[in-house]
């Protein structure tokens, strides 16, 4: 049930993804950027409310007085704030309802990926809190009733003595200290937020917290717009001696408040709860089953450090030798956090198909997909391929290309081939050209795996696709699973191009020790039936 | 496509999602009341009697206590429950024995009830019983209301001057 609903989620993000894509390019698609923009719109908000609280006053009388002020009369500038404030606050909401369910969608969940998940729990209740406090303190019709309501549904809870809602019903009962409060509130509860955010992306390497400079001017820009065109305002001021009969919701961050008419505040609270539950137990339903960790051979690992560099999940880390070496460090594996994608494996200086041994080894393996064992893949697909344009494609086993057949090695991530790998095929004369077919660029499923696969092959990052690969017998296809047909016809085009250059000079004949056996396709992740 | 125009094409889509985004802040507006309708609370916090008399210790009781513990009366905690009745035009509409809160049963007794009502005059009565009597009342109040629309109609009570007030 939950891997359709997660593969109907995936169809609809993938099919708006594309146009996006298209338009943004993968680099500014707001999709891919969710997080860092999440990041940005809490800065909006705590910038611009630093910039309101100058002009606010907390007493009972002048709360309201002080954000018409500056609503108003100043409107150039704390107005501005003031909608930059309310408009920054309802985007993070979006941010992180979208943020949670394309993580979802595409299976970012689970495995080693459930602490960050379960810690956005308290994240979507912190935002809430602070959104809600926020609200009450303009002191207008809608404070009113978002006041009234929340201590309603705070009084259903057998904690407080006395009603708190009896505070909001009648005048008098109400003083300045109240609103002094809630200043504190609102400050105390969006500094815990930003804690627990920094928390949430503790186990992420390289995390995300900043979009490329040109969609954050966009965005500011956009905010501009849409500041001028619908300037944020109060209500009428609030009077606790009539009711705030019709309101002007937030419909954002106060969707359940008139659930708590219909239903009642009992069901609310219970809907609450059994959403809490939901998510904190998501991770595990069910369990993510996952390959061996890779593991470190310290004989073949020079404690170079580019694979703990390049892990994306912080699973690999350096401390000093063991072994006696004269090399200061080692790389150690946190098989916890280890999702088996091999990207280490593709780090690796030791990483070489081209020794010349049978029993090849490299520093930093996946048990279950070694490097010995992809040689042999490519060597036993090599030899299956003929005529003019022969083409390999190196396919990531959750992109466009891992359903194919024919001339394909699927990998657990395209980042999982070392360069060399793209070197021996091409000179061993296995194919006339190679194809990196990765997932799609702007939602890779291991992330980084598409930024190091290019960074590498243009020479920025270790280990160098070296210079004497002729990059004309290589092509870089990223596309989502979704996208076969896409992925299909770039193939198709690039061995079509292939067929007409002319032969490849970098040639030299397969070493005897290169053992050639039979190739045999790795299927899909979605075949073996691993989510 | 030109850079400019890919980035108009970006700032377009981006101010189409913001605009969303700021129209759902307060649009479509919610109605929590029918049109000519106001609100009636019934709603106050009091403690009732105590269930048990408060009795004088012996000296030899006294005795045993810590010295800096002593007291001359034992008295129970627990409190009786409230009982509170309220018509509207001669219609009973509330009626509840409400018990007292804490974890000892020693705190205040508290009711919050809100009723909606269309916009017009009523006959209103409520009635508390707070001691150990067992029919009758304690406290009584009778009235006309003029409920105007959007009005919030507040029944409280004032235990320091033991009745009813409504405003």
């Amino acid at each position: 049930m939950i891997s359709v609903i997660r593969r109907v989620l995936r169809t609809v993000f993938e099919s708006i993804e594309q146009p996006f894509d298209r338009l943004f390019g993968p680099a500014l698609n707001p999709l891919a950027q969710l997080g860092a923009l999440g990041f940005f719109f809490f800065w909006i908000v705590a910038v611009s409310g630093i910039y309101l609280f100058v002009f606010f006053d907390t007493g009972i009388e002048r709360a309201y007085q002080s954000v018409e002020y500056l609503t108003h009369d100043q409107w150039f500038h704390a107005g501005f704030m003031r909608s930059f404030h309310r408009y920054a606050s309802d985007l993070m909401v979006v941010m992180v309802a979208v943020h949670l369910l394309r993580e979802f969608a595409y299976d970012h969940y689970r495995g080693v990926r459930w602490f960050s998940w379960f810690v956005g729990l308290p994240i979507i209740w912190l935002l809430y809190a602070s959104g809600i406090t926020g609200y009450w303190l303009v002191w207008d019709k809608l404070a009113q009733y978002v006041a009234l309501v929340s201590s309603e549904l705070l009084d259903y809870l057998p904690v407080f003595g006395e009603p708190i809602a009896r505070n909001f019903i009648s005048t008098g009962t109400l003083t300045s200290r109240f609103f002094s409060l809630m200043v504190f509130m609102h400050i105390a509860v969006p500094l815990f937020l930003l804690f627990i955010m920094w928390v949430h992306i503790l186990r992420i390497s390289r995390p995300k917290v900043n979009p490329p400079r040109t969609l954050a001017l966009l965005t500011l820009a956009a905010l501009v717009a849409v500041a001028i065109w619908k300037p944020a305002v109060s209500q009428g001021p609030a009077d606790l001696a009539r009711v705030p009969a019709e309101v002007g919701l937030d419909w954002l961050f106060l969707p359940l408040y008139p659930l708590t008419n219909i239903w009642g505040n009992g069901a609310v609270w219970a809907f609450i709860g059994a959403f809490s539950l939901m998510i904190g137990l998501m991770p595990w339903l069910p369990p993510l089953r996952r390959a061996k960790a890779v593991e470190v051979d310290l004989a073949h690992c020079n404690g170079c450090a580019r694979c703990a560099e390049d892990c994306p999940y912080e699973a690999i880390r350096m401390v000093a030798r063991t072994d006696g070496l004269p090399f200061p460090t080692q790389a150690e594996v946190n098989p916890s956090l280890c999702v088996s994608c091999g990207i280490c494996m593709g780090s690796c200086p030791s990483s070489t198909p081209f020794r010349r041994t049978e029993d090849l080894k490299t520093g930093i393996d996946l048990p279950e997909y070694s490097l010995k064992e992809l040689r042999e893949r490519v060597v036993g697909v090599g030899a299956g391929l003929t005529g003019p344009g022969r083409v390999m494609v190196l396919a990531c086993e959750h992109g466009g290309a891992a359903g194919r057949l024919d001339g394909t090695i699927v990998l657990p991530c395209v980042a999982m081939a070392p360069p060399s790998l793209i070197d021996f095929i091409l000179s061993r004369d296995l194919a006339d050209g190679v194809v990196i077919a990765g997932c799609a660029e702007s939602a890779p499923y291991n992330r980084l795996g598409v930024k190091w696969t290019e960074q590498r092959f243009a020479a920025q990052r270790d280990p160098y696709l070296r210079a004497r690969v002729p990059r004309e017998r290589i092509a870089t296809v990223w596309c989502s699973a979704l996208a076969v047909n896409k992925a299909e016809s770039e193939i198709a085009a690039f061995a079509a191009r292939i067929a007409n250059l002319p032969p490849n000079r970098l040639r030299s004949p397969l070493p005897v020790s290169a053992v050639s056996r039979p190739a045999t396709t790795r299927e899909p992740a979605e075949l073996r039936g691993d989510s | 496509m030109s850079k400019a125009l890919r980035l108009a094409g970006q700032f377009l889509v981006i101010v189409a999602l913001f605009a969303g985004v700021a129209w759902l802040s307060d649009r479509p507006t919610y109605r929590q009341i029918p049109e000519r309708s106001g609100v009636m609370m019934l709603t106050f916090v009091h403690g009732a009697d105590r269930k048990g008399e408060c009795r004088r210790l012996s000296p030899e009781e006294i005795a045993k206590l810590p010295p800096n513990m002593r007291r001359v009366q034992d008295c129970p905690r627990v409190r009786r429950p409230i009982y509170v009745e309220l018509d509207l035009d001669g219609r009973n509409i509330y009626r509840a024995s409400l018990p007292p809160t804490g974890i000892a049963g020693d705190g205040p007794s508290r009711v919050y009830q809100r009723f909606v009502l269309p916009a017009k005059k009523y006959d209103v009565a409520v009635r508390m019983r707070d001691t150990a009597r067992a029919e009758g009342f304690d406290h009584e109040r009778h009235g006309t209301v003029d409920i105007a629309p959007s009005q919030m109609f507040i029944i409280d009570y004032q235990p320091e001057d033991g009745e009813f007030i409504f405003r």
